[in-house]
């Protein structure tokens, strides 16, 4: 096998027994970069010799006996997750120059645990987006199809490891930015539950939707990622104490007698015939692996994607106020103060950012407010009881990622609303706060990934790793590789 | 139309952003739109629904709070490392006042 198409699970086996040392792996990843990268565009910065040198020193450690499960394991993740001394720019030429003096909580975490960064991942502006499109540097191609959108916002993320770039990545997921690139890319991902891990240092887009969570081969690689991450942070006053379970400790338990709930608003009339194929097979192996199925409803779900789209308008409105070009990035030449702030921001921002800015801003603003920013907030209230109502009769949910397979690059760029209802069956989980995972279902009839979605109830990530695994188990579509 | 040119002007104002005109015509249209779909939330009756900037409380958990301690700031080199245009320990902008 390829070093390069290895788990976290194989290649660390491999560490420990001496096999191989994480610089030749590390070499091997950073080879297979150079030779992918021009068809796939997953990176927008490769640190190799930051790389090879953190190889050296997991080699050290391993040498000495210390060999955690990510001790020596080549990583990246995405652009938006700081990083102290390496390039940080948000996929926004506003940030184009900026380095940031610390580094995220969420990658420290990696970093202490000996793992190698490969460099910084490509998405869409700000993490604003469902294509990887509106990135200022450059779209990201779909490695199963490169004609084709990888899914965003964590659209490098997910096409990295699709394209075999990286063992695993980081990404961020406030509407699906996790989950719907994982379905389109055949990977799996999780969005862990809000508060669950860390988002200091993680460049804010909408603080009470935003999570950072794992892109992974399989399964068990996920657990891993996911243990390592999470857990209290001091430095977010939102990330909660609630301990960390083990969770590749009872991956192996299965399905058995689990209630796994049908939530008849996410099987739609509109669904893509070779999505709704793949359900159907994948509650056939649940049924045939002792789980029970439960219709359920989530009756407010036809509001998630109008409720989202001013919830995090505004806030991304709000957020982005500090990017005025006085403390760090783009500042643009102008004579007066309010001339500068204007002009370094409509030269830095991209088309999408500032669509969702003056969405926002029109939202929040004084005879709005009510109408649209405090309905949409009356309106997650029904959405997330409709979670826990629907929680009381099941264990976890099970739904399509995404209405369709990745759709063609250019399709979706001049409808904006087009390009939010692909989100439609992910945004509402971030509206409740939840947990949810993508894991590899199946392939369309032109042979692009389809990802099923479970969806658990806060801090329940074990029951969805758990459901996860025992479909892995019995399914062999994950390990279907693109040809790129 | 939910949304004038005027109205995308003054919204842009607010935000600190100049667009062109191209971009003023392209923002109406696309703003219209979207306006015209969150319309749909007005279906649904809210009377008496709290609203919720947060999911805390729904979901049972809690945000602690930290200790009320000095932490070792992160030093004046590093606030400055990114500048655009540092001057000794500050943030240099153009001239405020006259």
């Amino acid at each position: 096998m390829n070093v390069f198409e290895m788990t976290i699970h194989e290649l660390h086996a491999a560490l420990k027994e001496k096999q191989i040392s994480s610089v030749e792996a590390t070499s091997a990843m950073l080879e297979r970069i150079g030779s992918v990268e021009p068809h796939v565009g997953s990176f927008i910065t490769v640190t190799s010799e930051q790389a090879l040198s953190a190889a050296r020193s997991a080699d050290q450690r391993i040498a000495s006996g210390e060999c955690h499960l990510l001790t020596g394991i080549p990583l990246a993740i995405k652009d938006i997750i700081l990083t102290e001394g390496i390039l940080t720019t948000c996929g926004s030429r506003i940030l184009d120059n900026f380095i940031p003096p610390y580094s995220a909580t969420s990658w420290e975490k990696l970093r202490d645990r000996g793992a190698v960064l490969l460099g910084k991942l490509n998405q869409d502006e700000f993490a604003m987006g469902s294509s990887t499109e509106s990135s200022a540097y450059g779209t990201t191609r779909n490695p199963w199809d490169t004609t084709r959108i990888p899914g965003g916002s964590s659209g490098g993320s997910a096409a990295a490891v699709a394209a075999s770039e990286a063992v695993a990545t980081l990404g961020t997921d406030t509407g699906g930015s996790i989950r719907q690139p994982a379905s389109h890319c055949g990977c799996v991902g999780l969005k862990p539950t809000y508060g669950r891990v860390s988002r200091y240092g993680v460049i804010a887009y909408a603080s009470s939707l935003d999570q950072v969570g794992p892109l992974t081969r399989d399964v068990a690689d996920c657990a891993v990622m996911l243990e390592a991450v999470a857990g209290h942070d001091p430095k977010d006053s939102t990330s909660v104490d609630t301990p960390v379970p083990n969770y590749s400790a009872h991956l192996s338990d299965g399905v058995k007698g689990l209630k796994i709930g049908l939530p008849k608003e996410y099987f739609i009339d509109g669904l893509d015939p070779d999505v709704q194929g793949a359900m159907a097979a994948a509650i056939e192996t649940y049924r045939r692996l002792g789980a029970e199925f439960v219709d359920i409803s989530l009756p407010h779900t036809d509001y998630a994607v109008a409720t989202y789209y001013l919830i995090a308008a505004a806030e991304a409105s709000s957020n982005l106020a500090r990017y005025d070009g006085v403390r760090f990035g783009h500042r643009a030449e102008a004579d007066g103060l309010l001339e500068m702030y204007t002009k370094s921001r409509s030269e830095g921002f991209g088309v999408e950012v500032k669509r969702r800015i003056m969405i926002g801003t029109y939202a929040l603003s004084s005879g709005y407010y009510d109408a649209y920013y405090v309905k949409a907030q009356k309106v997650r209230t029904l959405i997330m009881r409709d979670f826990i109502e629907a929680f009381s009769a099941v264990d976890v949910m099970l739904t399509p990622v995404a209405p369709t397979p990745a759709f063609k690059i250019g399709e979706k760029i001049n409808d904006p609303l087009q390009m939010y209802l692909s989100d439609i069956f992910t945004i509402p989980v971030n509206l409740a706060g939840t947990c949810a995972i993508s894991i590899p279902a199946g392939f369309s009839a032109a042979g692009l990934p389809i990802g099923l979605q479970l969806i658990g109830k806060p801090f329940c990530e074990e029951s969805i790793l758990k459901a996860g695994y025992a479909f892995e188990q019995a399914t062999e579509w994950h390990k279907r590789k693109a040809m790129i | 139309m939910k949304i004038t040119i005027a109205e995308v002007e003054h919204v842009a104002r607010l935000a600190r952003l100049e667009l062109a005109e191209e971009e003023i015509n392209l923002f109406a249209g696309q703003m219209d739109a979207i306006l015209e779909y969150v319309e749909k939330l007005k279906e649904l009756n809210t009377e008496g629904i709290v609203p919720i900037a947060h999911v805390e409380v729904l979901m049972g958990s809690v945000f602690p709070f930290r200790e009320d301690a000095v932490q070792s700031p992160i030093g004046l080199d590093r606030a400055l490392s990114n500048a655009p245009k540092p001057a000794g320990s500050f943030f240099a902008v153009p001239k405020v006042i006259e």
